[in-house]
């Protein structure tokens, strides 16, 4: 009986398309360009083509201000070696301190999000890190508790608005300033991201996720490393808290929401996890999806479940390793 | 030649819960020398290692380099100084290509005061001092060896690699956890050259090693370990002959 197996082959216009033959014609140019054009094109376009739906035009910030959140769990995860669920203390940081640059401090909008950026950044880093030399599990147990104590510091020394938040916050200019604030910014911390963990500082960091004690022999501090890479994750959570905070013109206690921590992680999974790209075409799905399935009411959460189940079982690479690999090979059976 | 003592261990104790691992081991050694370290299993001397490098905290004991006391320091401080060692159980960095793994060293402060890494800040640079690195010790330039996986190699140039990894560091003093152990008797015959020139090169190294007809070729003065104590210390022909080295690794004659 013959045995057939199957064969990954690379596609011959990758061959063709790598190194200073991909200048050689445009169809091996267009291999090339082709996905990230249409990502980028795509996406800052979505604001003009979703004028025929106005409703979903305000799901474009939020799906981005998530795909940030997503961007710093794979990067921290996958790269670093922290499972950090401390997205919504990034986020509740962020829109707390933006608030009160704004309304306590009258700082204009263009400078409160930036410093509430900056600042946040340094205080989470500085918060996080007591558990810096946690690894795996138990640095998420401790992220996850974060916001949890935040609101109910909160809550019972009824500082910061208490429960009712922080309201009276500027909005920006106008709707497609909004917009372009949070789409831009996201493609430019995807890209600068994907440079970033291929630089030499980003291969020491790659590091200590595959070998913190070769790191710590070749006379580099991890936890300095490592305080570093969450300090450029908590940058990306806090400014997604700040501009969300400006959008919604109020900052409360649900900044704290653990959806901030969950969807995040959930958009990784789905989208494939290292490959930074996926966590934000997770996001792009999962969001527009948790909108659509509103109109279920509580039902949601299990067709939600069910997805995300099935997503794990049956594709766990996730999309994006997926695609990469059906855009770059070809499969075919051989006989052995 | 100069005798001066670059590393002096004193006293070193450390228990693990009632295990008592090390009991006051102490030992000089001098610049430029080749000292192994033998003992049967569990006989404490990756403990040891770990003691001086920084990895283990000892109980007790104090650890000189040049007169400077660096016992209870943290490991990438005593890396910092010049201190360098490879680990028994090799882990390289899995999801970068051989040469990529020095990036890591070569990007640390000791390689920028050293000249490790010559600097000019151009991003390429690195990647060629590191290339240079891996051909000093022994992997060929032009093959495709330098630019695999570091998962993908065999285990004696992972071997090779964790040298490489200390030497990008331009280290004082190297210690060696079992770097010939796994290896076939060919790849060791290759590595052995190596070990005689970064002695010629005024490197000081510290040998742990099973295999012990291979660590007598290079090595200056021996010691030897068993349950945490040291029993015998000197030239190889004479630890290999005292009785206690014999009944640690034989068994004692009377039952």
């Amino acid at each position: 009986m013959e045995t057939m197996r199957k064969e990954r082959i690379d596609r011959g216009v990758r061959v063709r398309a790598s190194g200073l033959y991909a200048i050689s014609s445009w169809r091996e140019m267009l291999y090339l360009m082709g996905p990230p054009l249409a990502l980028i094109i795509g996406v800052i376009l979505l604001p003009v083509i979703l004028e025929l739906a106005p409703y979903w035009k305000r799901v474009i910030n939020i799906m981005c201000v998530y795909a940030l959140l997503a961007l710093s769990f794979d990067f921290l995860a996958n790269y670093v070696g922290l499972v950090c669920l401390g997205g919504a203390f990034f986020v509740g940081v962020g829109g707390y301190l933006s608030a009160i640059f704004n309304v306590y401090l009258h700082f204009p909008v263009y400078l409160s999000i930036p410093l509430a950026t900056i600042c946040g950044a340094f205080i989470c880093t500085f918060l996080l890190m007591p558990c810096l030399p946690l690894r795996g599990v138990y640095f998420a147990i401790v992220t996850l508790m974060y916001p949890l104590l935040a609101t109910r510091v909160i809550e019972a020394l009824d500082i910061l608005g208490g429960t009712n938040g922080i309201t009276g916050l500027d909005s920006l200019p106008n709707e497609y300033v909004e917009h372009y604030a949070i789409i831009l910014m996201t493609l430019f911390f995807l890209y600068a991201m994907r440079r970033f963990v291929n630089q030499d500082v980003g291969l020491v960091i790659r590091g200590v996720k595959d070998n913190d004690q070769a790191v710590k022999a070749s006379g580099i501090s991890v936890t300095k490393m490592k305080a570093f890479a969450v300090c450029i994750a908590a940058f990306m959570g806090c400014f997604g808290g700040a501009y969300m905070s400006h959008m919604y013109m109020w900052s409360g206690l649900s900044m704290f929401a653990l959806d901030f921590s969950i969807i995040p992680m959930a958009s990784v999974v789905i989208g494939g996890g290292g490959t930074l790209l996926g966590a934000i075409i997770g996001s792009f799905i999962l969001v527009p999806l948790s909108e659509v399935l509103r109109n279920f009411g509580t039902f949601r959460i299990v067709i939600y479940c069910a997805l995300l189940t099935g997503f794990i079982v049956f594709k766990s690479e996730g999309i994006m390793v997926y695609a990469m690999r059906k855009y770059h090979q070809f499969e075919r059976w051989v006989k052995v | 030649m100069s005798e001066e003592i670059i590393l002096s261990v004193q006293g070193i104790s450390k228990t693990f819960g009632g295990l008592k691992a090390l009991a006051d081991v102490g030992f000089d050694i001098t610049r430029g020398e080749v000292y192994g370290i033998i003992g049967p299993n569990g006989s404490g001397k990756t403990t040891l290692i770990n003691c001086i490098t920084g990895f283990i905290k000892p109980n007790s004991g104090r650890v000189l380099f040049k007169e400077k006391d660096i016992t209870g320091w943290q490991p990438h401080k005593i890396a910092h100084i010049g201190i360098s060692r490879t680990f028994q159980i090799m882990r390289p960095y899995y999801s970068l290509p051989a040469y990529k793994n020095l990036i890591v060293p070569l990007w640390s402060p000791r390689a920028k005061t050293t000249g490790g890494w010559r600097g000019g800040g151009k991003h390429g640079d690195r990647d060629t001092v590191a290339v240079d690195i891996l051909e000093e010790i022994g992997f060929e330039r032009d093959s495709r060896v330098p630019y695999k996986l570091a998962s993908t190699l065999p285990t004696g140039y992972q071997k090779r690699l964790e040298l490489a990894r200390c030497m990008a560091m331009r280290p004082e003093i190297i210690f060696c956890d079992e770097v010939f152990s796994g290896l076939s008797m060919s790849e060791i015959a290759g590595m052995l050259p190596l070990i005689e020139k970064m002695k010629s090169e005024g490197i000081t190294l510290i040998m742990i090693e099973h295999r012990l007809r291979e660590l007598f070729r290079v090595a200056d003065r021996v010691m030897a370990l068993n349950f945490g104590e040291k029993i015998a210390e000197g030239e190889s022909s004479v630890v290999i002959e005292n009785k206690k080295v014999k009944e640690a690794y034989l068994g004692s004659e009377e039952v």
